[in-house]
């Protein structure tokens, strides 16, 4: 077999919820009246960006074979502190931001060391600091409320355009080189940079490959020396950076912080669903994060069409669940070619 | 023995009350293939453990190259220069073969995995042990056992080993990996290693290794150069008892009995082609050739796990058409095998062993819906007498018996179901002398009592001392029927490369002794 079709053949999943994510984006975009429009785009990738990386952030622990039920609470927590941090001076946000993506490592590192350590089940430890992290949340934000800068707010949930014009360069965004690409969303521009400035650089270092390994076969990477237990921090470690993330964007999104606890809810059983979309297995091992992310965008743009198509709000949760499992389904339709059935176990 | 390379003094482990090594004493060089043998349980897989810093040992001390050492884990052993190829395989299926032959100590840039280097570093390594062939991107999982074997060897050839230990490394190559291993070995020698060697193979370790360990229940008995002691000797002081002939007499061919399991026209996608034999009550018919010629997909076939096969099949005479393994051994067809791999496919490894025991026949051990527990605890205490299978007591978990027991506890499953016609796929990998022998007593017995056997093996020397005739596989289809007289190692060798007969370069070896 060529290089090329081992490449492809193995990135199946990421294929197929590119594919999925395509199908319904575009549904909705030759349907809504001003689709393939930069605001429309803008519009949805705010949307998105926070349960892309709250799946991003599962994508990790579910490498090493574990479920993190502490995403959402993580997220919500960053949310909270973030609703205090994120005003003043520019240096001052830097280091607001800094905090928060710290105290979110830490509360993931947390989750590894109890995994690890402690040799509890990652589904029990994490339901448990899940909860801890949503009382954090709930005693900085008891209620609703919170101030952010509303100049960097504003420029990261819009285009590159108005990113120049509040900050004053490019000619306020002006400029004929920037112009070519002025339309891009800040959302989209960050999602980049954090697959390639976090989960590439991550998935390629020996801990990233270790991560893999152990999801796959736990002794037999114990065995090759790989360091089984700093993997497994790591791991959820970056879970927790992940849902910094979310939280951070959410906040910036909300002008405001708000421990609310379906919300949290919601996105970890989303964050689940959009890594099963973007084929990694929950077996650990195999996958990645970057299909997680269309995963994501697939969950997005399936309740994008809703509104299009003037959906009942009550029958909503019905056909987003059904098509859900359409489309988890696909990705298991590989058992009809499956001529031993022995495979089906493996 | 002061200045050897690798000293071991004075060792001790217990596992619970258990004694796995008691006060051993075992030193091994450099520029040397060291043989260690002993039955399972005789304390071999603790011995290697032990100096690959798996497991540490309660009492004793270990001098490598004249420093005293204590490894408190693998990653320890290694930065020492000791590396293992384990039975168990040691490779992680979903990555790729690159990645898994890297995985130590992949070459870096900037702090990241160089994906360019490691290819290099994978496709140099696997030409080194003759598996070019092999594409490094392809993912573990995919690639058939004896393939997984060699990028084992490979991957522990990359971390420049000083002391290479081999457990049961090459029990799953075919005789040309086999020949490959060989010549690697037999260079590494040459440059310098220490080479230790664990193997059930007799032929194999007399053809390898310079020197001869020889343990039993925890001890080191003695150590000896190649030639020193003649095979028999050898195998009387791993066993501590005589053993007269390893293989059962064969009974006279019967005229008159009627076919048990026909096969006509089997095909199965592009593995298995127009395959028709027939086996009678009372025969073992052997399955041969080069592994991974379609034996594996023929077991599967007959037992209905691969979908889309084509031909019949028919049972004493009635045609059958099984759709799984609980069809296969449903009543009519009475169908068992024994699986190849015991700890994925054959055991359900945290279950009791009375649980695993009972699993397949627990349809006949019923009163109404539920299950009869005293039936199956009488049931069960039966078969452990009957395969004498060592256990402490029947509620401990399986994974806590040696391999040889494990895979009594496999066949035991299947006789429970009082089977018409077994099949095996390599059940002897990885097993004591004493165990195999009994295995082949077992099968000759059971033939005896009127079941129909396929067995198929990767041991030349089974096939000529167990079976009644040999089906020879080439490409997924039969190209040799072998018996009596024809069946020989030369004659085995030739039909398994689809060669006529009579090739010059492999030595006859007739049927029988050991």
């Amino acid at each position: 077999m060529s290089d090329l079709r081992i490449r492809l053949v193995q990135s199946l999943g990421l294929i197929l919820a590119i594919g999925l994510f395509l199908l319904f984006y575009l549904i909705y975009n030759f349907n809504h009246p001003r689709g393939f429009s930069s605001q429309i785009l803008i519009q949805n990738a705010n949307e998105s960006f926070v349960l892309v990386m709250v799946g991003m952030a599962q994508t990790v622990p579910a490498l090493v074979g574990g479920l993190d039920l502490s995403v959402g609470a993580v997220m919500t927590m960053i949310n909270t502190l973030a609703s205090y941090l994120l005003v003043g001076w520019p240096l001052q946000i830097l280091g607001g931001i800094v905090i928060c993506l710290a105290t979110a490592a830490l509360a993931g590192f947390v989750n590894g060391c109890l995994v690890v350590y402690g040799r509890i089940q990652p589904i029990i430890v994490t339901l448990a600091t899940g909860a801890v992290y949503m009382g954090i949340a709930l005693f900085l934000r008891p209620t609703p409320g919170g101030k952010v800068d509303g100049d960097f707010s504003w420029a990261m949930t819009n285009d590159l355009f108005e990113l120049a014009a509040t900050y004053g360069f490019a000619g306020d965004g002006d400029a004929a080189w920037f112009r070519p690409f002025a339309w891009l969303p800040l959302p989209l521009i960050l999602m980049v940079l954090v697959v390639l400035l976090v989960w590439l650089p991550f998935k390629n270092s020996v801990t990233g490959r270790g991560v893999y390994a152990v999801g796959s076969a736990e002794g037999a990477a114990y065995m090759s020396g790989v360091r089984v237990d700093r993997c497994k921090i790591a791991a959820f470690t970056m879970a927790g950076l992940f849902a910094g993330f979310a939280g951070l964007y959410l906040t910036l999104q909300t002008s405001s912080g708000n421990a609310d606890v379906p919300q949290a809810g919601a996105y970890t059983l989303n964050s689940i669903a959009a890594v099963v979309i973007g084929g990694t297995s929950l077996m650990g091992g195999s996958g990645g994060a970057v299909g997680s992310l269309f995963g994501a965008l697939v969950i997005r743009s399936i309740s994008f069409n809703f509104r299009i198509f003037d959906v009942d709000p009550l029958l909503q949760p019905l056909i987003e669940g059904i098509v859900l499992l359409g489309a988890v389904s696909i990705g298991a339709a590989r058992i009809f070619r499956v001529r031993n059935k022995l495979e089906l176990f493996g | 023995m002061g200045g050897s390379f690798l000293e071991l003094a004075g060792i001790s482990k217990r596992y619970g009350g258990v004694r796995a090594l008691e006060d051993v004493s075992f030193a091994c060089e450099q520029s040397s293939i060291h043989a260690v043998l002993g039955e399972n349980g005789a304390g071999k897989s603790t011995l290697i453990k032990i100096v690959a810093g798996v497991v540490r040992p309660d009492t004793g001390t270990m001098t490598l190259e004249g420093q005293p050492v204590r490894f408190d884990g693998p990653i320890a052993a290694n930065k020492a220069g000791i590396v293992c190829i384990f039975q168990e395989l040691s490779l992680m299926p979903d990555l790729s073969v690159a990645d898994n032959i890297c995985i130590a100590d992949p070459p870096r840039r900037f702090g990241l995995i160089d994906q360019r280097a490691q290819r290099r570093r994978a496709e140099e390594l696997l030409a080194r042990v003759g598996c070019a062939d092999v594409n490094p991107l392809q993912r573990v999982r995919n690639l058939p056992l004896s393939r997984r074997q060699m990028v084992e060897i490979a991957k522990a050839l990359g971390q420049n080993p000083k002391l290479l230990i081999l457990d049961e490394a090459t029990s799953a190559l075919t005789g040309a990996d086999v020949e490959k291993v060989y010549r690697i070995l037999e260079q590494l020698r040459r440059d310098g290693l220490a080479i230790l060697y664990i193997s059930h193979r007799m032929h194999e370790i007399e053809q390898l290794a310079d020197t001869w360990s020889v343990f039993r229940n925890g001890q080191h008995i003695e150590t000896f150069a190649r030639g020193a002691r003649s095979a028999d000797e050898v195998v009387q002081l791993m066993i501590g008892r005589e053993i007269t002939q390893v293989f059962p007499p064969k009974p006279p061919k019967a005229s008159d009995s009627r076919p048990m399991l026909e096969v006509s026209g089997l095909s199965w996608v592009d593995r298995l082609a127009h395959i028709s034999f027939a086996v009678h009550a009372g025969e073992i018919v052997g399955l041969g050739g080069l592994d991974g010629q379609g034996q594996r997909e023929l077991l599967l076939a007959l037992f209905g796990v691969l979908r889309g096969v084509e031909g019949s099949i028919r049972v004493a005479g009635q045609p059958v058409a099984v759709t799984g393994p609980s069809g296969a051994k449903a009543k009519g067809v009475d169908m068992a095998l024994i699986p190849e791999d015991r700890k994925t496919e054959g055991l359900m490894l945290p279950m009791s062993i009375g649980d695993n025991l009972g699993m397949a026949a627990l349809g006949s051990l019923t009163r109404g819906i539920f299950v009869d527990e005293s039936r199956e605890r009488a049931a069960i205490e039966a078969m452990v007498e009957k395969l004498k299978i060592k256990i402490g007591a029947v509620d401990d978990p399986v994974a806590t018996l040696s391999g040889g027991n494990q895979q009594k506890v496999v066949i035991g499953k299947w006789l429970m179901t009082e089977p018409r016609i077994i099949l095996l796929n390599d059940p002897t990998r990885g097993i004591d002398v004493g165990t195999k022998q009994e295995l082949y007593q077992l099968l000759r017995d059971l033939a005896a009592a009127g079941a129909a056997i396929l067995f198929y093996t990767t041991d030349y020397d089974e096939l000529i001392g167990c079976c009644d005739r040999v089906l020879i596989l080439y490409d997924g289809a039969i190209v040799t029927t072998l018996e009596g007289d024809d069946l020989t190692e030369t004659r085995i060798v030739a039909a398994s490369l689809n060669l006529a007969a009579g090739e010059p370069g492999a030595t006859d070896r007739q049927a029988g002794g050991h």
